[in-house]
């Protein structure tokens, strides 16, 4: 652990809906404690400088996905990033781009989840099968489930989109998000969609073939998930639809 | 002013919730879901170990059935709870979780095949029949007698989460994120839906419903030291409270949790324990087991998290900068292992802590302390969900005291309660909603409006020198250490008289930015109060409950007193203008019970005050078993004979199970 230092932390305020706001840097200054990481400074900012700041925290574990913001340039979930992993103690906050701003660090990102997970239709497809919920479940590879599993393990935090080249051109484009959704159904045994079916859904510029294979999705990715490999997988399985 | 109408409204996003609202979607009415957060980052998300249901697949859960479930959970509530109630939870809990199945969540399946598991300290070797390969599997957690617990490796709740509110979205539910329920709306003993502030805009809005189901989880931030969402702050128990007319059942019920990581608080599933885990003191030795010999790391919750402390008040802690603490060891499950069933565990201590649980000895060993981790108290409701004073007013999921849970809370009920609650309180909701009509005048709604809004403008207006940051953080200190793990009379006392006056402050406090919108600091001022108000029930409760039952150990109590103590505690905030809650007490009827009380089989013998009525009970329930067995009667119809249960839907057909 770092020694305990003064460090600052510069953060990107404005209020859209306040017609004399206009974004500007409020510079804030605090002591470093042990462990410390943006919640923690940002809640004791707001609550002993600046009871007005805005920004979203709920887990504050890394689980929940709230919490996404651009520290020095970098999305990245602020819940576990530790401000001993900035030795110069200077740290500059801005919300993500490419969702609506609510206010300050505060992004829209739970609007623009709803719309990808109607537009993939991020559940089970199977047609209304109505299952016997008496009876013992259907069977299922362990393979598969643990498969499976990798990729439901997505937060929705929105950092993919965040660090997208074709999200920041094509505001409709449905993100690594959403095409690590289709992936992840596309494998379930469950899902009885075939790949004509997901081609209506993402088989178009705004979905598989907007991607440019930029791949900062990937690199910032809070839990790791295998973007270049689905969309790759998801664009040659699409690719040769009819 | 701003009203929307629809048949069912239900106030919070997370399992409870949404699973209610696929209930009464389905059943044809327009339901709409409010939420602090985008539904998907509620706090169920967080639930890591998995979720109990009976299923009895895998190889260390064979024979398992809802009776064992049923009398581990009644254990484990330290007979505190309802136990219709809890049979109703444990009949339908393997409908859930093989609904949960079909519903895309991909529960960890059944290997065929031998394999290494760690029990009790030992490698162990597992062999897993053929003909159950790719059902779902179970791993143990504290005070089963079975492998029971479900998951999905340790992100358990974010799975199930998020293919609840997929199915949500399917079902075209109408869901509301950052909308905050801030009063309910009733007249002459029936709810009619909530004043809803905007936190985006700040807009005050009614929305009026047939029926209106509160779900919006726990209140830990109460608490400072808790593994809590910093949205747990119990509103929705609050408004109800500040009804006057509903009641809140067992608020001095609350858990603490034996392994939250040091100091962040953030939890380390007790899946760790259960997947063979240990606990080591300053020396590096084993503690557990010399208290507990029986059950050892796996007692229930209550009694692991005062073994600890006990062992630490006896000088075996381990010193830090945050206190003493103690280690959890799960290096002796190997890496494999927690690369794969503990992952999220492994991120959390690598990230916050710079430790890697893996690393083989002392090197791998994280620091843990018991902190506030779960209500089981909640809004007292029927066995429907139902409020028992409040028509209209349904409660399911950690927001409710429907009373499966008792004094302690078994690990991984919890986030199976939700499910389950959500599909049969919902389903009762959703008849509620069918068969009354709305009633209530405009004028009615606008004067609730006014209300509130009126509310908010005095908050602002106010030129006081109290800061409501401070005073939280008072209160939540104040909770830490008088409204604790252990309690005596005069901390509760003093912590009554304390918590009455930080309430006053709050009329004297200034709210620095005056704007309605986008102002985090008016939250606050109209928050605290409310959670000073839950706090004052659960530190009278405490105080006037002369017992030590489950999770509310008194020092100065120290026996269950069964002859005194068998009720519940009921709670009302009488008038507006009180400073305190009233408090009175609904008996079980120990006559009734399928499983009259007992010793739990783990934690100290010989600590309760029996009342006399169990014994006979007990001949009672012994003679019906004896006889009906002799008669070649099935387990299911001795249960229906000792106490009978009913359910919606088809949740009452008997569940079925390989080679039952």
């Amino acid at each position: 652990m770092s020694q305990q230092k003064d460090i600052t932390i510069s953060v990107l305020k404005f209020n859209p809906r306040d017609k004399e706001s206009h974004p500007k840097f409020v510079e804030y200054t605090l002591q470093e404690t042990p462990g410390m990481t943006l919640f923690i400074a940002l809640s004791k900012i707001r609550q002993e400088m600046d009871p007005d700041l805005a920004f979203d925290f709920v887990c504050r574990a890394g689980i929940c996905g709230s919490c996404a913001m651009v520290v020095n340039g970098k999305p990245t979930l602020a819940c576990r990033t530790l401000i001993a992993n900035y030795p110069d103690g200077k740290l500059q906050l801005m919300p993500m781009p490419a969702f609506e701003l609510i206010k300050d660090l505060s992004v829209n990102t739970g609007k623009w989840m709803d719309n990808m997970s109607n537009r993939v239709e991020s559940w089970i497809v199977d047609n209304e099968k109505e299952i016997d919920i008496t009876k013992i479940e259907e069977k299922m590879e362990p393979k598969i489930a643990e498969e499976i599993f990798e990729l439901d393990r997505c937060i929705e935090c929105g950092i993919c989109v965040a660090s997208c080249g074709t999200a920041l051109m094509r505001p409709n484009f449905v993100g690594a998000v959403g095409l690590n959704r289709v992936a992840r159904f596309q494998m379930d045994p469950r899902d009885k969609r075939t790949d004509e079916d997901f081609y209506d859904l993402v088989g178009d510029d705004d979905g598989i073939f907007g991607c440019m294979s930029l791949l900062a999705c990937e690199d910032h990715c809070p839990k790791n998930l295998p973007l270049q490999n689905k969309i790759a997988y998801m664009r040659r399985k699409l690719v040769s639809v009819k | 002013m701003k009203i929307t109408y629809c048949d069912a409204l239900i106030i919070g996003g997370g399992l409870a919730g949404l699973r209610a609202s696929v209930a009464t979607q389905k059943k044809g009415l327009n339901t709409i879901v409010l939420s602090l957060v985008p539904v998907k980052r509620s706090h169920s998300a967080a639930a890591q170990g998995g979720m109990q249901a009976s299923l009895a697949n895998s190889k260390m859960s064979k024979g398992d059935n809802e009776d064992i479930h049923f009398s581990d959970t009644v254990k484990g509530s330290d007979w505190g709870c309802d136990q219709e109630v809890a049979r109703m939870f444990v009949h339908t809990a393997p409908k859930a979780i093989r609904e949960l199945s079909a519903w895309g969540v991909p529960w960890t399946r059944v290997q065929e095949g031998s394999r290494e598991a760690v029990i009790n300290a030992k490698r162990t070797t597992i062999v897993e029949d053929k003909e159950r390969h790719g059902l779902i599997m179970s791993r143990d957690f504290g005070g089963t007698k079975k492998w029971r617990t479900c998951y999905t490796s340790d992100a358990t709740g974010h799975t199930m989460l998020f293919s609840v509110a997929n199915e949500a979205l399917k079902h075209k539910v109408d869901i509301r994120d950052r909308k905050e329920a801030i009063s309910l709306i009733h007249e002459n003993q029936r709810c009619y839906g909530a004043i809803v502030r905007d936190l985006i805009t700040g807009e005050l809005e009614a929305y009026i419903a047939k029926g209106t189901c509160v779900a919006t989880g726990g209140y830990g931030r109460i608490y400072k030291q808790t593994t809590n969402a910093v949205i747990c702050e119990g509103m929705g128990a609050a408004i109800a409270l500040e009804t006057g007319v509903a009641t809140l059942g067992n608020m001095e019920a609350v858990q603490f949790h034996p392994t939250p990581i040091v100091p962040s608080g953030i939890l380390l599933t007790e899946g760790c324990r259960g997947d063979g885990g240990i606990l080591r003191d300053v020396d590096g030795h084993r503690f557990m087991p010399d208290y507990e010999p029986e059950k050892k790391e796996l007692a229930s919750r209550d009694v692991v998290s005062r073994r600890m402390i006990e062992h630490i008040r006896n000088g075996k802690g381990v010193p830090s900068a945050y206190g003493d603490h103690i280690w959890l060891d799960i290096s002796i499950l190997g890496r494999e292992h927690i690369e794969k069933n503990l992952r999220d565990v492994q991120e959390i201590c690598k990230v916050f802590n710079g430790i890697d649980p893996a690393d083989e000895g002392p090197k791998g060993w994280v620091p843990v302390l018991p902190m506030q981790h779960y209500s089981m108290g909640g809004i007292r409701t029927k066995k429907t969900g139902e409020s028992q004073k409040l028509h209209g007013l349904f409660a399911c999921g950690e927001a409710a005291c429907w009373d499966m849970h008792g004094f302690n809370r078994l690990g991984g009920n919890s986030v199976s309660e939700t499910v389950v609650a959500g599909m049969i309180i919902g389903n009762y909701f959703a008849d509620y909603c069918l068969e009354n009509d709305l009633d209530i005048k405009t004028q009615t709604i606008e004067a609730c409006l006014n209300k509130e809004s009126d509310k908010i403008d005095k908050l602002l207006a106010l030129d006081g020198k109290e800061d409501i940051f401070a005073i939280k953080n008072t209160m939540q200190n104040l909770m830490d250490q008088k409204v604790g793990i252990f309690r005596d009379g005069e901390n509760l006392s003093q912590a009554v008289d304390e918590l009455q006056e930080l309430l006053k402050k709050t009329n004297n406090i200034t709210v620095k930015s005056k704007s309605r919108a986008g102002n985090p600091e008016l939250e606050e001022a109209y928050r605290v109060p409310k959670m000073l108000k839950l706090a004052l029930c659960i530190a009278k409760g405490a105080e006037q409950r002369t017992e030590s039952r489950g999770a509310h150990y008194r020092e100065d109590f120290l026996k269950r007193d069964d002859k005194n103590w068998l009720k519940r505690t009921l709670t009302h905030w009488a008038n507006e203008e009180d400073s305190l809650p009233t408090i009175t007490y609904e008996e079980l009827d120990i006559m009734n019970m399928e499983m009259p009380p007992a010793f739990r089989g783990y934690g100290a013998k010989g600590m309760i005050i029996e009342n006399e009525l169990s014994a006979q009970r007990q001949e009672e329930v012994d003679d019906i078993k004896e006889k009906m067995d002799d008669e070649g009667k099935d387990r299911h119809e001795i249960q229906d004979a000792l106490m009978q249960f009913d359910l919606p839907m088809n949740y009452r057909e008997k569940n079925e199970r390989v080679g039952e």
